[in-house]
């Protein structure tokens, strides 16, 4: 919980001397509290003061950075519906040091190949997680070195044995990839590992109460760059826990987890792993850590992702050009619709569906539905006509026909007149639109 | 110092239906299913029970449906047949339930008369042991003749009749109340008209025990979050004691994620996007994964494949 400023105030010096640029220590208390002021400008305030109040100001899971752009955690809510979710989940590909070269460079190369677009968005595959399975130092060293050579997405060096994760890690510390994981048994020697190369690590106990205790200890070696592993391996127990890190950091303000989290799907059939990973994805993983790389089977999860992390308060929306639907020509009918993606694209799918080429505009109506662009006058006549011109469709058909939304036939009157075509009432709903499209001809 | 666990403590639960009729309840399903009836957010174990687990409705239609061949492929020769295609349904990809969806008497169409589509509803009912949901075409008026003649004729059974939106539901409604049926209230994406149609509904006489609510999905990429957000917070508003939006829900999964190009434009098409083999699968079980863990009880699905998948889902969640 954040605190008040009078809560700051017993912990300021109280000399009034107005350094800070404040007159008052009282006043720059409650600067402090509504986020106005920086506790810097104070010159006098104790070391003391200064960690009690650093640590309640702190977020309630701590931004962890890491590898090629890669941000974990640093989230403040756990429905979307109350703000948003900020930092979209990574996701990293398993890739195993036991692999041979060839199954190596396979591997690499379809990893490499994780790069989508889809409706105007581009999607990439973040990271690698390269594991030691071979139980040979030198042999893992080499891998990750192969992979680091081959792409600059985000490392995940795991490894059990400190002294080959410490060869691997060295020559790779300026990528800054994240490391794991430190267990009860060797949790000081990688702490001081990761502390000493300046990268994030992975803290890894069986069940939340022993993960305490290991944050806690962790965090005695001085060090706070820790992403948290629960050790759970099934999807419904790593849900509970997920929900758990969530909900004690941020509505306890628990400390030892206000750290980002990661899971490690279990399912060994790809198109289950896919399926488990959803769930990691809508509830609350910071990352997550997969074996397949199958673009198929990436795409969805991707999506997913990207659909649960899109701002609510800011709808997606389509660039506000002209579109074509299949082989226009210039006897193809022109439909107009708004830039709101859901509304773009159900038009657009009923569309294609009519079989009919057709070419469809949008206009921006900042990301809002018919109804709701109409109400708030961003559907006007006079913005469609703009957007008509500024488009080319007059070059681009032979006829003057518009076809608009049914719910603004209102508008008809006007539209026809600025713009010299003839307005087409269309249906309401997209829905609609199959059926309407055999009325034209 | 130890970790106390958070446990939300919910003054209310999610109301439970119960869907078909045995013959000792004057229908002639072999068993009856119950939905919905949850007293925490999805499948939190820890804190409240998932008393049903959430059940998956296989799509059938009353003439061949334009649906891609992958998901036609697995249906085979039956698809001609709704009540061989039920049965197939039932017996060899484990659905639940049958969710029969008369697009046949569309006017635009085949225009099928209500005698008819109540024949249709028999042969299926005949065919199969489960409940049955049962929903007309894409033509408002039409639909509210046919739902009549059909919730006549399955007086009983207790169907799954749909749907009832804001601008019509009178006369489904009526049907529902009068031949004891329960019935699907859908809202267009809007947690403020959902519960406004329930009021309406319950205020003619339905009793909320009788009602299930399809608050409109949307596909995988194709704006899921807004469905995403508005079932999480009506489960919330259900757990916080809000009767009207304490219905469980229904998704049109299958139909919504197979409008979607990912699940139907080949790898020539969009080379980028991988094969369609799996992609087309993944595409309408992560849709109904996505749903799932924002409180969906009632799943209506398409491709085989995609049900066994989601069923796995379900059974790694309930811990089973």
């Amino acid at each position: 919980m954040a605190l008040t400023g009078l809560e700051i105030y017993k912990q300021l010096p109280k000399k009034n001397c107005g350094e800070c640029g404040v007159p008052t220590c009282l006043a720059f208390a409650m600067a402090l509290a509504s986020g106005k002021a920086a506790l810097d400008s104070c010159p006098y305030v104790t070391e003391a003061a200064r960690e009690n109040l650093d640590s309640a100001a702190a977020p309630p899971i701590k931004a962890i950075k890491f590898g090629k752009d890669s941000v974990l955690g640093d989230e403040t809510v756990l429905f979307r519906h109350d703000k948003t979710f900020y930092h979209p989940t990574t996701l990293l590909i398993h890739v195993s040091d036991s692999l041979s070269d060839d199954e190596l460079s396979a591997k690499i190369q379809e990893i490499k190949g994780l790069e989508f677009e889809r409706v105007g968005l581009q999607y990439s595959i973040d990271g690698v997680a390269i594991v030691q399975e071979s139980g040979d130092a030198a042999r893992y060293a080499k891998v990750a070195a192969t992979v680091a050579e081959a792409t600059d997405k985000s490392l995940l060096l795991l490894s059990n044995d400190v002294a080959a994760l410490k060869a691997a890690l060295e020559p790779l510390a300026s990528r800054k990839p994240l490391i794991g994981s430190a267990t009860a048994d060797n949790y000081e020697a990688v702490v001081n590992l990761a502390k000493d190369n300046s990268v994030p690590v992975i803290i890894k106990a069986e069940g939340l109460e022993a993960l305490e205790e290991l944050v806690t200890k962790a965090q005695a070696l001085g060090y706070k760059e820790f992403v948290l592993d629960p050790g759970s391996r099934t999807t419904v127990n790593t849900l509970e826990n997920l929900t758990q890190f969530r909900r004690l950091a941020i509505k306890k303000k628990f400390r030892p987890f206000g750290f980002p989290v990661i899971a490690f799907t279990v399912n060994q059939d790809p198109m289950e792993e896919i399926m488990e990973a959803t769930v990691y994805v809508a509830k609350y993983a910071s990352a997550v850590v997969l074996k397949t790389s199958k673009k198929a089977h990436l795409l969805p999860l991707m999506t997913l992702r990207q659909n649960i992390y899109t701002d609510p308060q800011k709808p997606i929306q389509v660039e506000p050009k002209l579109h074509s639907v299949g082989n226009v020509d210039e006897n193809s009918p022109f439909y107009i619709t708004t830039n709101f993606s859901l509304t773009y694209y159900s038009v657009e799918g009923e569309v294609e569906t009519s079989k009919i080429p057709s070419y469809i505009l949008p206009i921006d109506t900042d990301g809002t539905s018919v109804l709701t662009a109409y109400a708030a006058g961003k559907f006007e006549p006079e913005k469609i006509v703009e957007a008509m011109n500024a488009s080319g469709i007059a070059d681009k058909v032979k006829h003057r026909n518009i076809i608009i939304p049914g719910y603004v036939a209102v508008i008809s009157g006007k539209l026809s007149e600025l713009s010299g075509w003839k307005v087409v009432v269309g249906p309401r709903e997209s829905s609609g639109i199959v059926s309407f499209s055999k009325t034209l001809s | 110092m130890s970790v106390a666990l958070v446990k939300e403590k919910y003054s209310s639960k999610v109301g439970e239906v119960v869907l078909g009729a045995t013959a000792e309840q004057g229908g002639t399903r072999t068993h009856t299913i119950t939905v919905g009836g949850d007293s925490a957010l999805p499948f939190l174990h820890f804190e409240g029970e998932t008393k049903n687990r959430p059940v998956i409705a296989m799509e059938v239609t009353d003439v061949v449906p334009s649906w891609n061949d992958l998901i036609k492929n697995q249906i085979g020769d039956v698809i001609n047949n709704p009540a061989a295609w039920a049965k197939k349904c039932v017996d060899e990809f484990g659905a639940d339930l049958i969710y029969l969806k008369l697009d046949g008497a569309n006017p635009e169409g085949e225009n099928r008369s209500p005698e008819d589509c109540a024949r249709i509803v028999k042969e299926v009912l005949a065919a199969v042991g489960v409940p049955l949901i049962v929903e007309g075409c894409d033509n408002a008026e039409k639909n509210n003749e046919i739902m009549a003649v059909i919730a006549e004729a399955s007086t009983g059974e207790n169907l799954l009749i749909g749907i009832a939106e804001q601008d019509n539901y009178k006369s489904i409604a009526a049907a529902a109340m009068v031949h004891k049926h329960t019935l699907i209230a859908r809202s267009p994406l809007d947690i403020n008209i959902c519960k406004q149609l329930n009021i309406l509904i319950h205020e003619m006489g339905l009793p909320l025990n009788k009602i299930v609510i399809d608050p409109t999905v949307a596909g995988l990429g194709f704006g899921i979050e807004y469905v995403y957000s508005i079932m999480e917070r009506a489960r919330l508003g259900a757990l916080a004691n809000d009767k009207m939006l304490s219905m469980p829900i229904i998704c049109t999964v299958g139909y919504e994620a197979n409008r979607c190009k990912e699940a139907y434009a080949t790898v020539e098409e969009f080379p980028g996007w991988g094969d369609l083999e799996d992609r087309g699968v993944l595409w309408e079980a992560v849709t109904a994964s996505g749903v799932l863990q924002v409180g969906a009880s009632i799943l209506v699905m398409r491709n085989p494949a995609a049900v066994a998948l989601v069923k796995k889902n379900i059974a790694d969640l309930m811990g089973k």
